[in-house]
């Protein structure tokens, strides 16, 4: 594990350098001398760099746990209408019982999600089986008619603004203190994951193998399913969708390392919170004082990425 | 023993299996012949519990089939299906480690690793075990999920086709590996194989099957004649002998 | 053309015209009826430009690809023709091409666009023969990647305004630009002209790539020739109203339904007949009845891609 050390010391690098990189000065040296600076970092930096880190490993993480789910690589819960199926929950609820609190809010958004995407997972049982590309085709269209429901919904209610804030490239610049700690719920979600790890990749075997290694099929897709639901609603309702990092992030990893899991998951996450820090200090850098949303970065360099992945060599499985 | 009663089987309203009845004997190697179609693949997954029943009962070794929770089956059964290609990017070696699961869930014990290490020798893939399945040849990847299946270690083995793809060394290779399972280790195999003579030189029982009925059943010295035969594939087949055992021939 | 033809394009001609009545002159109150009435015929205007630049856009590019559930937006024509106009502001300075009045500006647009979609398209087109649904996810994604970068330049041009990412995401029938309407109007006629007089080859084209080949089409030529009428044709629908994705597939599929047989000749018209009977039969519906304007291209999309789905679900993708 050599891999490990270097992604390491580059995730710290990156959030040291977040720290810095804001409209306010901020020295890290003389934090501890100077109040204002520690209160800029503790309410705001440290909040947006951790929310940025865990945002990206559970997006990550996410993505294996889909494609395991449905043996295809082409696929994130961003193409899947995860994303939207969680959007739907939070105007549903919003609509309904505006003055919920919170954590009915979180609760609405996963159990939603868990429904479109688990309509998505009906909809490619039917698909022609051996069409590998179809399955990542279904998935954008089912998730843009999704989109449009959310659309049309939005309008009707006036909450046009919220839906934008979920679905359309998300953003850290809002992350203060007290509000990105939902977060931290995807991140434990993913963490689950690790301890099922070998079942998911025994899943991702195929059905024939799974069931000769006497594993449960049922269940470990029920638990993968709210795990990508809960993760995709946290990142939902807190920054906005953050698109492609679930599906490349995966994709290549598994290149370099393979599919075990087990080892790899780890790995899988770093270079997640890794890939999505370095596009919010860009996005932070390129037109400083202004912002470009993390989102919008990643829809270039991940929309590239995954053409690169789709066209590197003849199909393939 | 692997005890089938009364077993139907249909698929889209096609009746695949029709009221089989047979059993393969314990510390046995059982080979299912046939011709393309006849329903062997269908009858090894339903014993395998990789198709739902329908229709009929099958017990394994006294397990209800249809009622033992799947996880405790994996401990009395491993079984290789027909179509092996997998989407996962793995390594031989970690293939082959996840046919120990069923006995470890996550957790291996020195005696999994032993397994493995030993199902890897066994097979001739030590040089490639470092190797991601889709770097090695179609054979090379067959004998990584055979030795999957034989590092799960249980009472029964069930092979669907698993000469495929695999040279005449390697081959008989494998089946002088099964013989030895049977006959040192007490275990009970049951494989599909299409190359007869396979059957006739280390099967002890052979399941003839066509039209998803059973035609004959028993010894190769009893199944594998010139009149089942001829009757089965719809050919004329000489049987000759060589060492003491059937030796098919399809030169007219 | 066949009688049953000439019959049907008559009456979807006939049901068009009744429409566009009831769009001029329903509920027209006694004041203002001048004014009311240059607004309406400038809206209808706009309707019947876009869809049937659409509709015909959408039967070309799928004869062209020999695949009946593409439409030239699913395979990204129309964020390429944004980020092109997006590039052409950074390239050029807002200053010098800002300067020109709309017409030329829109000209210039249309040119460049086509030229690029001819190349890139062309290109994908050819390779992807063989592996059409990986085709079909290139152009998707090449979409999104253009829109994205599209964005992401209108972000670093303008920090406050976010008007731009919104003006590309969303298709909106009531933004029509009305200066652009007079050189959108000549472009669309002259390229569905032009499609019409392509037709005999076109039919040919319908037949695959091996047969047009060996029945001495010129293949590549024709091909080009054609992506470059879908390009201008899809610059005028992104331009007038922003993305609209399924709405093409809806249309190609109804023309098919309705014509039977296969004949450009009859399906292009057919195409441009039925999209501007659904629009403007909707707009009408959504605007006047339902009083709710905006939401029509929504539900176009929404009925669009559950169509879509359903084509795949049949296993109609070849
Ligand atoms: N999914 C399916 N849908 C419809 N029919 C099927 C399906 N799977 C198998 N069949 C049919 O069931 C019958 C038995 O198939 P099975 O795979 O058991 O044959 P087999 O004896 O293993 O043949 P082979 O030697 O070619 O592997 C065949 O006639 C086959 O056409
Ligand atoms: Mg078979």
């Amino acid at each position: 594990m050599r891999r490990m050390p270097a992604l390491l010391s580059a995730l710290i690098a990156l959030m040291l350098a977040s720290l810095t990189v804001g409209a306010a000065h901020v020295d890290l040296r003389d934090i501890f001398s100077d109040d204002r600076a520690m209160l800029v970092l503790l309410e705001s930096r440290l909040p947006r760099t951790v929310a940025v880190a865990l945002t990206g490993a559970a997006l990550s993480v996410a993505g294996v746990l889909i494609q395991a789910l449905v043996r295809n690589r082409f696929v994130g819960p961003d193409t899947v209408g995860t994303a939207e199926g969680a959007a739907l929950g939070l105007l549903g609820v919003t609509i309904l019982f505006p003055a919920s609190p919170l954590w009915v809010r979180m609760i609405a958004a996963s159990l939603a999600a868990m429904v479109t995407t688990w309509l998505f997972l009906g909809v490619i049982r039917r698909l022609p089986a051996r069409e590998v590309m179809l399955i990542p085709i279904a998935g954008l269209v089912l998730s843009g008619v999704l989109g449009s429901v959310v659309t049309f919904i939005g309008w009707q209610t006036d909450l046009m603004q919220y839906v934008g804030t979920w679905l359309l490239s998300g953003e850290f610049s809002g992350v203060i203190a007290g509000r990105y700690e939902l977060l931290w719920v995807a991140a434990g979600a993913a963490g689950l994951a690790w301890f099922a790890a070998d079942r998911f990749a025994i899943l991702g075997l195929g059905e024939q193998v799974a069931t000769g290694l006497g594993l449960s099929t049922a269940s470990v897709m029920r638990l993968g399913l709210a795990v990508v639901s809960v993760v995709t609603a946290m990142v939902v309702t807190t920054v906005g969708m953050i698109p492609f990092v679930g599906l490349v992030v995966p994709n290549l990893v598994s290149r370099v390392m393979g599919d075990n899991l087990r080892a790899s998951l780890p790995v899988v996450a770093l270079s997640g919170a890794v890939l999505v820090l370095a596009c919010d200090l860009v996005g932070r850098l390129v037109i400083y004082p202004y912002e470009v949303p993390a989102g919008m970065i990643l829809g270039i360099l991940g929309a590239a990425l995954f053409l690169w992945l789709l066209h590197r060599r003849p199909a393939h499985g | 023993m692997i005890q089938i009663s009364n077993l139907g089987h249909k698929i889209g309203g096609t009746q695949i299996l029709h009221d089989i009845s047979t059993s393969f004997p314990k510390g046995k190697l059982t080979a299912l012949i046939g011709p393309n179609g006849a329903g062997k693949s269908t009858l090894l997954r339903l014993v395998g519990r990789l198709e739902p029943l329908q229709q009929g009962a099958i017990t394994v070794a006294g397990h209800d089939v249809a009622r033992t929770p799947t996880a405790d089956l994996a401990r009395v059964m491993a079984i290789l299906g027909q179509q092996t290609a997998v989407a996962s990017r793995l390594r031989l070696c970690e293939l082959v480690a996840f046919g120990r699961w069923p006995h470890h869930q996550g957790r291996p014990r020195p005696e999994d690793r032993t397994k493995v290490a030993q199902a890897i020798d066994a097979f001739a893939l030590s040089k490639l075990k470092n190797r991601f399945l889709d770097e090695v040849s179609g054979g090379q990847a067959q004998r990584a999920h055979i030795a999957m299946a034989f590092a799960q270690d249980t009472e029964w083995l069930l092979l669907d086709e698993p000469l495929n793809n695999l040279d005449m060394a390697h081959a008989r290779a494998l089946m002088a590996r099964l013989r030895d399972l049977v006959d040192r280790q007490g275990r009970s195999v049951g494989l599909v194989v299409h190359e007869i003579n396979y059957a006739a030189a280390w099967a002890d029982h052979v399941i003839a099957m066509k039209d998803g009925r059973i035609m004959a059943e028993g010894t190769p010295d009893d199944v594998l004649t010139e009149a089942v035969l001829s009757d089965l594939y719809d050919a004329p087949i000489s049987v000759g002998r060589h060492k003491d055992r059937p030796l098919v021939l399809h030169h007219a | 053309m066949d009688r049953r033809a000439t019959l049907m394009l008559a009456v979807l001609a006939l049901l068009l015209a009744g429409l566009s009545a009831l769009w001029m002159f329903q509920g027209l109150g006694a004041g203002n009826r001048g004014f009311i009435l240059s607004l309406r015929a400038t809206k209808l205007a706009a309707l019947v430009t876009v869809a049937v630049a659409i509709g015909v856009a959408t039967v070309l590019f799928q004869t062209v690809a020999a695949n009946r559930v593409l439409t030239p937006s699913i395979m990204g024509f129309d964020a390429l023709y944004v980020l092109m106009q997006t590039l052409m502001i950074v390239l050029l300075g807002n200053a010098g091409f800002a300067g020109l009045s709309a017409g030329p500006k829109f000209g210039i647009d249309v040119g460049v666009m086509t030229a690029l979609a001819v190349v890139l398209f062309g290109t994908l087109l050819a390779k992807g023969a063989r592996d059409i649904p990986r085709m079909i996810l290139t152009g998707v994604i090449l979409g999104v990647l253009f829109r994205s970068v599209s964005q992401f330049l209108g972000r670093v041009l303008d920090p406050n305004e976010f008007a731009v990412v919104q003006a590309v995401s969303f298709a909106s029938f009531n933004r029509v630009d009305a200066a652009l309407l007079p050189v959108a109007g000549v472009l669309t006629a002259v390229a569905v002209m032009a499609a019409i007089r392509l037709s005999p080859q076109l039919d040919v084209l319908a037949l695959g790539r091996e047969s047009a080949v060996s029945l001495g089409l010129r293949y590549r030529a024709l091909v080009m020739g054609t992506l470059a009428l879908v390009a201008m044709l899809v610059s005028v629908s992104t331009a007038l109203v922003g993305p609209v994705a399924f709405f093409g597939l809806i249309v190609a599929g109804l023309a098919h339904g309705a014509m039977q047989n296969a004949r450009h000749a009859g399906l292009i018209p057919a195409a441009g007949l039925i999209a501007a009977i659904l629009l403007v039969g909707g707009q009408w519906l959504f605007e006047r009845i339902l009083g709710q304007a905006a939401t029509l291209s929504v539900v176009v999309e929404f009925a669009g891609g559950l169509f879509f789905l359903y084509l795949l679900l049949k296993g109609r993708i070849r």
